[in-house]
């Protein structure tokens, strides 16, 4: 494990919406830090011997960095769209590695399994072919034309409906889901996951969400997300080994895991390799 | 009636839970717990002072104690779910029903501190959450030995329902269940019955679901 690659990346730590002046007590890699608001109701984040940390709000979370961010946080111009609704679905820590959290999220051979009626169904099982790639332009891991039958797509769906996804992967820890939109066919829903890395082996889960749909309650939405997440969750939480295998030698991947296998292969060419297992044991 | 529910209350789940096994109907009010705490907020208060869920609504019953929901919802549509007249029956009905509080005192806080960051003393909690579970093993192992598969009877009672959810989810909160296997084959029980739903953190039994078909090709 070498955190270097990855401390100069941004993470979420917080939703900006529950920031208060008093703090709340958090880690960032192994790191404790305090995430409050200053005089002005600004983020502010304060890292274990008082340094100050360099922050941004963005998305419904604010972001930090034990090191020296070289870019901007990634852009999601969806987030920027009028019409859509901004989820802030709350925090869930889970005991595994954050990469672990990414690469469940860009899985979708799981869905008629731990998602049963919702995001997939028995015996619609296979994963069709889609395309992955490593986008050199932006550096991103992209999957496209990931299609899959789901009993109940998202809170807007009537019925079972054959969903399309994009998957993105902007930063080590991060990723957005660009899905079907039952009631607007011409847009896509988007979906995220934000993972700080507490620990190499634990994390808190930030999922946010930015839709179209004027009809369901945003309490109803928040609680179909968190169904999903906590499906996942005790899966996570059981995978062995705890942090994500980057040696080829211990796991068989077959075509449905292709983003996986780049998602992989892209945290290993930047070394990003904080809550990864380089040599199988 | 009308129940205040958090999808991911075990609390909530064990009145959804009954209803689905004695067929009542719900109408489902979804509480913003978690991040909203909207449990804590004005409406919700003023139906229930101690600021907790699940709450039930039917006419001008307002209950806000999950056993005695479940009794309720039991009394109302499945009266079987109950204690018959035997007086050990009855009592083992009240002793796990009221143990079940000591369930969500114990793995139930030590769940949310790990899952949803609530505070409290982690390592106090799980041990309060495994001499809870040693106890319910016992209880179970000596159920078997009078020949009963559940908690107070050979049938499913209240009880099964009350203690069920929080032990099912002990692992949530970093608490194993592989040290009990007559627990196991309890929570096995509970979700091979009739109309069972699960929630999240609480799998179905695929391995019941009818065998998938499979095309025999020609040999």
């Amino acid at each position: 494990m070498t955190m270097q690659a990855m401390i100069d990346e941004w993470y979420p730590v917080g939703l900006f919406s529950q920031l208060d002046a008093a703090g709340r007590g958090t880690a960032l890699m192994g790191e404790p830090i305090v995430v409050a608001s200053d005089a002005d109701g600004n983020a502010k984040v304060t890292g274990g011997n008082g340094r100050v940390l360099p922050v941004c709000v963005r998305y419904g979370h604010v972001w930090s960095s034990l090191g020296a961010p070289k870019k901007a946080l990634f852009s999601i111009p969806e987030a920027d769209q009028t019409g859509r609704r901004f989820v802030d679905v709350g925090v869930v820590r889970v005991r595994c590695s954050p990469l672990r959290a990414v690469e469940n999220f860009l899985d979708v051979a799981h869905f008629p399994f731990v998602h049963t009626d919702i995001l997939g169904a028995e015996p619609h099982t296979e994963v069709q072919n889609y395309k992955v790639e490593i986008r050199e332009d932006v550096d991103e891991v992209w999957a496209t034309q990931v299609k899959f039958y789901q009993p109940l797509a998202a809170k807007s769906a009537s019925g079972g409906i054959t969903t399309e996804y994009m998957y993105r992967v902007p930063a080590p820890t991060c990723s957005v889901l660009y899905k079907t939109c039952p009631p607007r066919p011409s847009e896509w829903d988007v979906i995220t996951l934000f993972v700080q890395p507490l620990a190499e082996d634990l994390c808190d889960v930030w999922p946010w969400m930015a839709l179209f749909d004027d009809t369901t309650s945003l309490t109803d939405l928040i609680h179909f997300q968190q169904t999903i997440f906590l499906q996942d969750r005790s899966i996570l939480e059981n995978q062995i080994p705890r942090l994500l295998p980057l040696d080829p030698g211990l796991e068989i991947p077959t075509r449905a895991d292709l983003t996986s296998v780049a998602y992989r292969r892209w945290l290993k060419r930047h070394n990003y390799t904080y809550g990864a297992q380089l040599v199988a044991q | 009636m009308k129940l205040y529910d958090y999808i991911l209350s075990p609390s909530c789940y064990k009145v959804r839970l009954m209803a689905a096994l004695t067929g009542v109907k719900l109408e489902l009010r979804p509480v913003d717990f978690h991040p909203g705490a909207e449990h804590r907020g004005p409406e919700l208060l003023a139906l229930n002072p101690a600021g907790s869920i699940p709450i039930l609504e039917d006419g001008d019953l307002l209950l806000t104690e999950s056993s005695a929901i479940l009794v309720y919802l039991a009394a109302h549509a499945a009266p079987e779910w109950l204690a018959s007249n035997k007086p050990e029956e009855a009592a083992r009905v009240q002793q796990w029903l009221s143990f079940s509080g000591r369930l969500t005192a114990s793995l139930g806080c030590a769940r949310l501190h790990e899952m949803l960051l609530r505070p409290g003393d982690i390592g106090a909690l799980q041990a309060q959450g495994i001499a809870a579970l040693r106890e319910l093993e016992a209880g179970l192992v000596e159920q078997a030995e009078r020949g009963m598969r559940f908690l107070a009877a050979d049938r499913p009672t209240v009880a099964d329902i009350a203690c069920f959810p929080y032990v099912a989810l002990a692992p949530d909160g970093g608490v194993s269940l592989d040290p009990y296997p007559a627990i196991r084959l309890w929570s096995r029980a509970v979700r091979a019955l009739d109309a069972f739903i699960e929630m999240p953190g609480i799998h179905r039994l695929h391995e019941l679901k009818p065998e998938p078909h499979i095309e025999l090709g020609k040999a």
